[in-house]
């Protein structure tokens, strides 16, 4: 399948490509590692007159623990946390969400900010960095912005990123000692994407008490929802066997999922609330000091 | 500026082409330089067929743009072999019956190719993730396995 015709530019810096955006508006679109933007060239879903890939600007692919955040940098692809020590060690949640991302091929050219500003429900970072409480840094024509990844999701691949921005770099906070967090995605087959999943994220106090939770849920509406009345009530609780049922169905009463090949609407919204309590389990093991 | 002049390195040879910017990376390899060890499968990123490395790193050359390879260093599957001798994951193919119609090997070559090189000692389930990417339609995977299994261990004593 041929793309139709477009004009391409790479520049050398972020300051270009911003100054490339000015110029040409929403013809333009960002190429960064082109795995959800070229499939959908290919399939003529969009047909950008101009693509600005910013794969040659240098400094941009970095993966770094820095000033009580994990940065990541527009360009890092998701290879880069497989084999990020910070994200294996800290992260439980981001190493269990990378793994289930695609295929170690996608995984070499894809990058995590794409991920995100793709603004596509059905990706897995999206509902990963809302259960982490992430925020990204919107670079435009007059400077940058940071934004709670919570305000970003606007509506169905649209973000808050306005036609002149790039998404620079997403920063989590570090969690603090006694989290943990797990992901667990339902799919058909390796690489697709999620029926659904839910990724969650715990920080337990010494009497094993919820001090604070995270809850993400992926492809369960038009986009990423944050369960945030599951995380409201969480927080002072002991995740005993009542509280992690309360807490699935809290989450799944957030969730609007709909019927496609994948599954029935019904299925998707049971599933939100199992795999919320199962992830919520995990998440909890990990941040009792059990196996990362 | 919808055409380009791309320099790139294929199998330790520069070459130089004329490409519109649409062009995919697999039909610039396949049509362009001739070199049709590449297979164009699937079209949608799924299959694998098409893996090359790029700079080292195997990527779905159906998902990437010729352009974007400019000043890139590839390798395709014609670059597998050294000085006439199989490269050990290929002879270990030949030996282990790691292919039946062949449609699928190239690309999985070159997944395991660079699976090895982050993992040079896999267990049978890494190995399995590792080529996750790559679909093979004959072997049932099982000989595609013990093949990958058997060139770690030689590429591991011949010090590749």
């Amino acid at each position: 399948m041929i793309p139709s015709a477009f004009e391409y530019y790479a520049p050398g810096s972020v300051a270009e490509a911003i100054a490339l955006l000015k110029t040409h508006g929403d013809e333009a679109k960002i190429l960064s590692g082109g795995h959800s933007l070229i499939p959908l060239m290919k399939l003529r879903f969009a047909s950008p007159a101009v693509i600005i890939d910013i794969n040659g600007i240098p400094g941009l692919d970095y993966v770094k623990e820095e000033g009580g955040f994990l940065k990541i940098g527009a360009l890092a692809r998701e290879a880069s946390l497989e084999s990020s020590p910070v994200v294996q060690q800290k992260f439980p949640l981001i190493a269990d969400v990378v793994k289930v991302i695609a295929d170690p091929q996608v995984r070499n050219r894809a990058t995590v900010a794409g991920n995100l500003a793709h603004g596509d429900p059905a990706n897995d970072h999206p509902a990963v960095m809302l259960a982490l409480g992430a925020e990204v840094e919107l670079t435009g024509p007059g400077g940058s912005r940071t934004l709670p990844v919570s305000e970003f999701f606007v509506d169905l691949l649209e973000t808050a990123l306005t036609p002149e921005e790039v998404l620079t770099e997403i920063r989590v906070p570090v969690p603090p000692a006694g989290s943990g967090g797990a992901y667990y995605k339902i799919e058909r087959k390796v690489g697709d994407f999620a029926t659904i999943a839910v990724g969650s994220q715990v920080t337990l106090d010494s009497g094993g008490r919820v001090t604070a939770a995270g809850i993400g849920l992926t492809n369960a509406a038009t986009t990423p929802i944050k369960a945030t009345d599951a995380e409201a009530y969480l927080v002072g609780k002991s995740l005993d066997d009542a509280t992690l049922e309360e807490a699935g169905r809290l989450a799944m009463a957030m969730s609007d999922p709909s019927s496609d090949s994948r599954a029935p609407a019904a299925y998707k919204k049971a599933m939100v609330k199992e795999l919320t309590i199962r992830t919520l389990k995990r998440a909890a093991e990990r941040a009792r000091g059990g196996q990362a | 500026m919808s055409t380009h002049t791309v320099t790139l390195t294929v199998n330790g040879q520069e070459h130089t082409a004329q490409v519109e910017s649409r062009l995919l990376l697999t039909h610039l390899i396949r049509d362009v330089l001739r070199l049709t060890g590449t297979h164009f499968g699937c079209d949608t990123t799924n299959c694998g067929a098409c893996t090359v490395l790029l700079d080292g790193a195997a990527v779905k050359s159906c998902t990437l743009f010729a352009v974007q390879a400019n000043g890139k260093s590839i390798t395709t599957v014609e670059g597998m072999a050294q000085n006439g001798g199989l490269h050990p994951l290929q002879a270990a193919f030949r030996e282990h019956h790691g292919l039946q119609c062949g449609f699928c090997t190239p690309g999985m070559l070159l997944s395991a190719l660079d699976f090895l090189k982050k993992n040079p000692d896999p267990t049978e389930e890494e190995i399995r993730w590792g080529i996750s990417g790559n679909l093979c339609r004959c072997t049932g995977y099982l000989s595609i396995v013990k093949a990958i299994k058997a060139a770690a261990k030689e590429m591991a004593a011949g010090g590749k």
